[in-house]
């Protein structure tokens, strides 16, 4: 186990932000704490960091009780959204700041700054400064500065952030494969539940300061501890008293006898998916996910009437696998 | 009201797109009228008499004036209140002001106020109110008489109530910078290893260098010309409490108005390559500023 978390608690004035929080984060790891913005994931991220104190509770960094340790102490490496970069300093000078810190030798230095800017595929832009890179390179040079100390976990306070659609898909693959080479023990804070599926091995689900399940992507969709992670990760859309995930209905055009019927309000195509906006018949709004070759077969037009049915629930389940603090 | 009245339908049927566009430009050129106008009597005039007046005896004059002992140890007096109050000022000002950029305590928006007090008092006031401290019956009179150390019309006096009045210009310029800079970049070379003040030095200085450099320059300003409050403490002793700025007053008490006006211009001198100083501090710190 890499990091222990143990009933941390920590208020802002009025505002509980962690409540008896407790996480145990594997070795090698990728971890992802999720949640919506103000739930308290980020506060979390930097009480690991030693950059916020907890009023209660215990972090351990490999065994080695850390509470009362400052944040150099910790070993742990941190990027931050808005990246936090060293503006007096060129891109070399950035990576290499921690390792002149511990005053290691130069020629070190330097060998280990062009192996790092490789990585990070920054090579060739040694001599720039930050103000002249683009916001998906400064966030790698970031990480390249983090990594450059070796250390023992790596902490990213929503990384891609504050990056455009296109470069934040880019990143997260790429670090998902930066990861796989490196095997840094890894905890990435995001807001964005797309993003967390893709990057995590395990996904820690925080709301109101609290952890709401904690375990594998896939076991956290289609085994979702509560309403909240259910609603959160995931797509969903009510059906009666249930909720179902939107390409779990079903859609026909011949009445049949276990269907509800309904309105056709709007079929958006988004590619491969095809997004169907329906009414059941008592006025309640529902929405289907149909592949295109689905949507094609089934030539809907608005307005039409159409028969639905869940063709599976997804049920909240209070002893889903990793439900609750689970460690 | 019946005026604008009979004005607009003038204006309307003359040329309505260009009218107000030239009334604009007019407009305008009045203000930098006004703008130069004021500059040149209140600043420029009476830069140049006091260049004409300095300069006007030639060079006879001048050497005359810094063959005085008294000149010279006023200009020396000067420089060394104007030495020591920087040096504090940039010290406990860097202090002060990471304290109301960082911190968050009760009574912070009151200590923010009282920063500016020294801006709003009266030097004759701040004079008076080290007087009411240290003189005889003072609050701390009796404390420093024990030590044998005199303050009142003493150097000691007049060097606190220089950097009483300077406190306020670097904690003015820095608190901005670094409430704009944030603590991320500090944080992140926390967790890269380094402490707090070699975060300091590596990160943070770097960073607001050219807005401190500017407060302190606009300390050493006020400091060379701080004359009422000196004047209240010190006791104007000829050659051991008088800085250049009371020498100058004395100068002109004494019918020696030529001596006088060679101080003056010397002064005069000093501010300005200051000045220009820090205009390029601040041309730079606003420049760094934009970059990012």
């Amino acid at each position: 186990m890499a990091i222990g978390v143990h009933n941390v608690t920590k208020r802002f004035g009025d505002f509980v932000a962690l409540n008896d929080v407790s996480l145990a984060i594997p070795t090698g790891s990728l971890t992802v704490l999720l949640g919506p913005s103000g739930s308290g994931k980020s506060t979390l991220l930097r009480v690991i960091a030693g950059l916020e104190q907890p009023d209660s509770g215990e972090v351990a960094i490999f065994g080695l009780d850390s509470t009362a340790l400052p944040p150099q102490k910790r070993g742990v490496g941190f990027v931050f959204q808005h990246y936090a970069s060293f503006k007096r300093m060129t891109v070399r000078d950035n990576v290499a700041f921690g390792m002149k810190i511990q005053k290691r030798p130069k020629q070190e230095i330097r060998a280990r700054v062009d192996e790092l800017l490789e990585l990070v595929q920054l090579q060739g832009l040694a001599g720039r400064y930050p103000s002249q890179l683009s916001g998906g390179q400064r966030q790698r040079m970031a990480l390249a500065r983090a990594l450059a100390v070796e250390p023992k976990v790596l902490l990213l306070d929503e990384p891609f952030g504050a990056l455009d659609a296109r470069v934040r898909k880019e990143l997260r693959a790429w670090l998902r494969r930066l990861h796989d080479e490196v095997h840094v023990t890894t905890v990435l804070v995001t807001h964005d539940q797309e993003e967390a599926m893709e990057v995590a091995d395990r996904i820690a689900v925080v709301n109101h300061g609290r952890i709401e399940q904690y375990g594998k992507p896939r076991d956290l969709y289609e085994h979702p501890a509560t309403e909240f992670v259910m609603t959160f990760v995931g797509p969903v859309t009510r059906f009666g008293e249930a909720y179902i995930r939107p390409h779990d209905l079903e859609v026909e055009l011949e009445p049949n006898a276990r269907y509800e019927e309904a309105t056709v309000e709007k079929v958006v195509h988004l590619g491969f998916e095809v997004r169907v906006e329906l009414a059941l018949a008592e006025g309640e709004h529902l929405e289907a996910q149909l592949t295109k070759r689905e949507a094609e077969r089934l030539e809907l037009l608005e307005g039409q009437r159409v028969f639905v049915r869940p063709s599976r629930l997804t049920e909240v389940e209070e002893d889903a696998p990793g439900a609750r603090v689970a460690s | 009201m019946s005026q604008q009245a009979h004005a607009d339908p003038l204006a309307s049927s003359g040329r309505p797109a260009s009218r107000p566009e030239s009334r604009g430009r007019a407009v305008r050129a009045l203000l930098v009228g006004v703008a130069l106008l004021y500059v040149l009597v209140l600043i420029v005039a009476p830069l140049a008499g006091i260049m004409y007046y300095g300069l006007r005896n030639g060079l006879g004059a001048i050497t005359d004036t810094f063959s005085q002992p008294d000149v010279t140890h006023a200009f020396y007096l000067t420089f060394v209140i104007m030495l020591i109050t920087v040096v504090v000022t940039t010290v406990l000002g860097l202090v002060v002001a990471f304290v109301l950029a960082r911190d968050r305590f009760p009574g912070k928006s009151l200590l923010s106020a009282f920063v500016n007090l020294p801006l709003a008092v009266s030097p004759v006031v701040v004079g008076l109110m080290a007087i009411l401290l240290f003189g005889r019956g003072g609050w701390f009179e009796p404390f420093f008489s024990a030590q044998g150390i005199q303050i009142m019309f003493a150097i000691p006096s007049m060097v606190i109530v220089t950097i009483f009045i300077s406190i306020p210009f670097v904690i003015r310029e820095v608190v901005p910078l670094l409430e704009e800079l944030g603590m991320e970049e500090e944080q992140a070379a926390w967790t890269l290893g380094a402490s707090r003040l070699q975060t300091f030095f590596r990160i943070t200085l770097p960073n607001i260098r050219w807005g401190l450099f500017y407060g302190m320059a606009l300390s050493a300003a006020r400091a060379i010309g701080e004359v009422g409050a000196v004047l209240v403490v010190s006791g104007q002793v000829q050659g051991r409490t008088e800085t250049a700025t009371l020498y100058i007053l004395r100068a002109f008490d004494q019918y020696q108005p030529e001596r006088g006006y060679v101080v003056a211009l010397t002064l005069a001198a000093f501010s300005i390559v200051l000045l220009i100083g820090i205009e390029a501090f601040k041309r730079r710190s606003l420049k760094r500023a934009g970059q990012e």
